[in-house]
């Protein structure tokens, strides 16, 4: 242990294990299945107790401010699904209807998907009206 | 206007792949004018791409919506300055942004050194030519900001087509701070390009010593400082527009900004243990590639759709291109690096842990490792879908988890690296070292308990900073009152004196006391309060020591958008200190998006962070969301001081202070410091 490089490398390991594991444990509590709403259809019941990324349009007249916590509904490829909001943060100024969204959170029993946070993105339509219309 | 752009464009691109050629040609066949040659055609082309930029601008200006750039990204209710704005408002002409600075970059290194390392710039060149013939390529033939729209009628035929309005620039970059932060993230992004040229013609002339790492000091330290300075406007931005109470998300772009400023730090420090001792050659060489190759990897993040983000543009085809140039890039390097392997041992072992040396090898150490546990999380749902099938992702726990202790043991590494000795330290010049640091950060650390703060990272880091501003005050002290005692200034004039003297030692100290006063305020965070809450007129919040009283609500029209707003009474302490009018705005143009103005209340102290999220209970309610986020203030500041540290640094030698070799003044004091300028 009297070599300098040795101590450097022990010394380097040590701190490389410990942030590895300090990764892990963040990774374990942060992870989540990326899919869109029919792929989540198609799990059925294996989307229990796991954290989902589900990702959808929001359906036209599907949100609704009265209701607390807020509800809506996202839809893709012709499936559906419910979701609660039971997040803390400000929603983004692009949630509205017919934007894209990616709600992260866990599906209930009784088949509410409750989610914690919120993504959304405007759905181009301008840019879709320009194509239609002729390419660039 | 836009065939000239479009010729101007394609010109350049037809001259930089002639200095290309010519370069690498003249430096083989040894042919100077040929050389020559290249170098004015690769000035010549940064000139054509500035007409290109300009005729853009005036497309813009004038909003001449045939053009498909202008009709995406511009709109005629745009104020002038947004209008100009608009340039870096749509993919195809940020790109073009991008080159205009890529040649500006370029043109400045070519036309300094027309005299100097004769060697290496037909390399230096070629490199640079390739860099801005690829981003140019892509400019022309894939994304390009002057494509007219056109019309398919019924017969095929294709015909002119000219939108009424444009779609209008994206409401989120109406902002001073967005208008401002891509160019100088670009900056940033895309320097580091010639501190990579200067190393591939080391490799290639085979020229290792650290010649080219002196050459590059300050193109290193430029781009450095623009991408810190990039970094931290995002972040602004983000707090002011995106209204969600936070400045850092750990969204990629934000990621793919933060790993070349952390490979672009390491180097920074690991150059130094290279020039001094002839140490680490290998890696330096290695590092600045790596940093280069993440600046365009963050172009590459930022357009191919590859990855979902605030920041990023909508999808575009260029993805796969960047992914040929960047491995392009990398098998190369590496080969030559492989290759030149004999010209690049190291001059001498490490002599101790306990050393300069090894604080400067943790330092990278931990840096790379941060920089790897980014770009791991940010990449995750693209390896995932490749191993696996199956798309995850990761969440900032993760990215918190791995990078806080990190960020808090480089704070550490700030305060005790200049307290080490090169080579090896003596436990007993230690003591002494560590005495007066220690002697007021423990005392303060048990005072924070002692109040109450019980969150370990914060006690941790507010002590850690405390810790690394006494040694840095000692630096100066020290060297000061020596100075001025030999000289008989006065202890301020010593100080201004000191640091002019030994510009690049103290400027890094005033650069430490940047990363201090961020860390403070970042540490602010472990403290923030939020409360959401349905007011109806004449009810009121608590948050934290404030109080919102809810007054007023009206909607009003202006040429760019409509707005509502809420009228709040902000009372600190029972005490009335301003009227906050957070605002929802729906802009007309384009996709209609609304955005949210936050109110700020701003102190050292703590940031009230006011939102207005919408009308509740059919308008009988107004939601609002406060944040209370303490120290916030800081983190701007301390970005100020880093940006004047930089400065320092930088500041032009006064003549002939660098041809004689001379004694550092803390050296001359025995100090224990061998700072000679070689």
């Amino acid at each position: 242990m009297s070599n300098p490089r040795v101590k450097f490398v022990v010394g380097s390991l040590v701190i490389v294990a410990a942030l590895a594991w300090l990764g892990f444990v963040g990774f374990q509590e942060s992870k989540a299945y990326y899919i869109t709403v029919d792929e989540f259809r198609a799990m059925q019941g294996r989307a229990q107790g796991k954290t989902l990324k589900v990702a959808g349009d929001v359906v036209e007249g599907s949100i609704d401010r009265a209701k607390s916590p807020l509800e809506f509904v996202i839809g893709h490829q012709g499936q559906t699904l419910k979701v609660q909001y039971i997040g803390k943060e400000v929603l983004p100024d692009t949630f509205k209807d017919g934007s894209k969204a990616v709600v992260e959170g866990t599906i209930t029993l009784d088949g509410v998907f409750q989610a914690k946070h919120i993504e959304a993105k405007c759905a181009s339509k301008y840019e879709a009206e320009y194509e239609s219309k002729g390419k660039s | 206007m836009s065939e000239f752009g479009n010729f101007c464009l394609l010109l350049a691109f037809c001259l930089g792949l002639y200095a290309l050629l010519a370069s690498v040609l003249g430096a083989v066949q040894k042919q100077h004018r040929i050389v020559r040659s290249a170098e004015r055609a690769a000035l010549a082309a940064c000139g054509s791409i500035a007409l290109a930029l300009s005729s853009l601008v005036y497309l813009l200006v004038t909003s001449d919506f045939s053009v498909s750039h202008v009709a995406s990204a511009s709109n005629r209710a745009l104020p002038v300055y947004y209008k100009i704005a608009a340039l870096w408002g749509a993919h195809d002409g940020s790109l073009l942004l991008w080159v205009f600075v890529t040649s500006i970059f370029s043109g400045i290194v070519i036309y300094q050194n027309r005299f100097r390392y004769r060697d290496m710039m037909p390399y230096v060149v070629a490199v640079l030519m390739v860099n801005l013939s690829f981003f140019l390529c892509l400019n022309l033939f894939l994304s390009n900001p002057f494509n007219q729209l056109v019309q398919a009628n019924a017969d095929g035929t294709l015909q002119k087509f000219i939108p009424q309005d444009g779609r209008g620039l994206n409401p989120l970059l109406q902002y001073w701070a967005m208008v401002i932060h891509p160019p100088i993230l670009y900056l940033g992004f895309i320097g580091f390009v010639v501190p990579f040229a200067f190393a591939f013609a080391a490799l290639v002339t085979k020229q290792l010593g650290d010649s080219w790492i002196r050459t590059i000091r300050r193109w290193t330290l430029v781009p450095w400082m623009f991408l810190g300075a990039g970094l931290i406007l995002g972040g602004k931005w983000a707090y002011v527009e995106m209204g969600w109470g936070g400045y850092w998300g750990w969204d990629p772009v934000e990621n793919a900004s933060l790993m070349p400023w952390l490979t672009g730090t390491a180097f920074l420090h690991s150059v130094i243990v290279q020039e001094r001792k002839g140490m680490l050659k290998v890696w330096n060489v290695f590092l600045i590639m790596i940093t280069y190759l993440l600046g365009v990897f963050g172009t590459f993040i930022t357009r191919s759709g590859v990855i979902n983000s605030v920041h990023a543009f909508a999808d575009s085809s260029l993805g796969p291109f960047f992914l040929y140039y960047m491995s392009a890039v990398f098998f190369v390097s590496m080969y030559l690096i492989i290759d030149r392997l004999p010209y690049l041992k190291s001059e001498r072992p490490l002599d101790s842990v306990l050393s300069r040396e090894s604080a400067f090898l943790f330092n990278n150490l931990v840096l790379l490792v941060a920089c790897f546990a980014v770009f791991w999380g940010t990449m995750f749902p693209v390896l995932s879908e490749w191993v696996q099938g199956q798309k995850m992702t990761v969440g900032p726990p993760f990215f918190n988890n791995v990078n806080i202790p990190i960020g808090l043991f480089l704070l550490f590494l700030t305060g005790v690296g200049p307290l080490f000795a090169w080579r090896k330290t003596s436990v007993e010049s230690l003591k002494k070292a560590f005495f007066w640091p220690v002697i007021f950060s423990v005392p303060f650390c048990a005072a924070l308990m002692i109040a109450g703060m019980r969150d370990f990272y914060a006690v941790v880091s507010f002590t850690l900073c405390v810790f690394v501003l006494i040694t840095v005050v000692r630096e100066f002290y020290k060297g000061a009152s020596v100075r001025a005692k030999n000289t008989g200034e006065s202890f301020l004039s010593a100080i201004v004196n000191l640091t002019l003297k030994n510009k690049r030692r103290y400027g890094g100290y005033i650069v430490h006391v940047a990363i201090v006063v961020i860390f403070v305020g970042l540490t602010g965070n472990a403290f923030n309060k939020e409360v959401q809450q349905k007011l109806s007129k004449g009810e009121s919040m608590h948050i934290g020591r404030y109080m919102l009283r809810m007054v007023d609500y009206r909607e009003a029209d202006t040429p760019n958008y409509q707005l509502a707003e809420v009228k709040l009474e902000a009372y600190k302490d029972g005490k009335l200190i301003r009227t906050m009018t957070p605002e929802k705005r729906l802009y007309k143009a384009g996709d209609q998006q609304t955005t949210t103005e936050v109110e700020l209340y701003s102190t050292p102290k703590e940031d009230l962070y006011v939102v207005f999220s919408g009308v509740a209970n059919g308008g009988k309610g107004y939601e609002i969301h406060a944040f209370v986020n303490p120290l916030v203030f800081w983190v701007w500041f301390g970005a100020a001081i880093m940006v004047f540290g930089t400065l320092v640094t930088l500041l032009p030698d006064r003549k002939g202070a660098f041809v004689t070799p001379q004694l550092s003044f803390s050296e001359a004091a025995g100090i224990g410091e061998t700072l000679r300028i070689k």
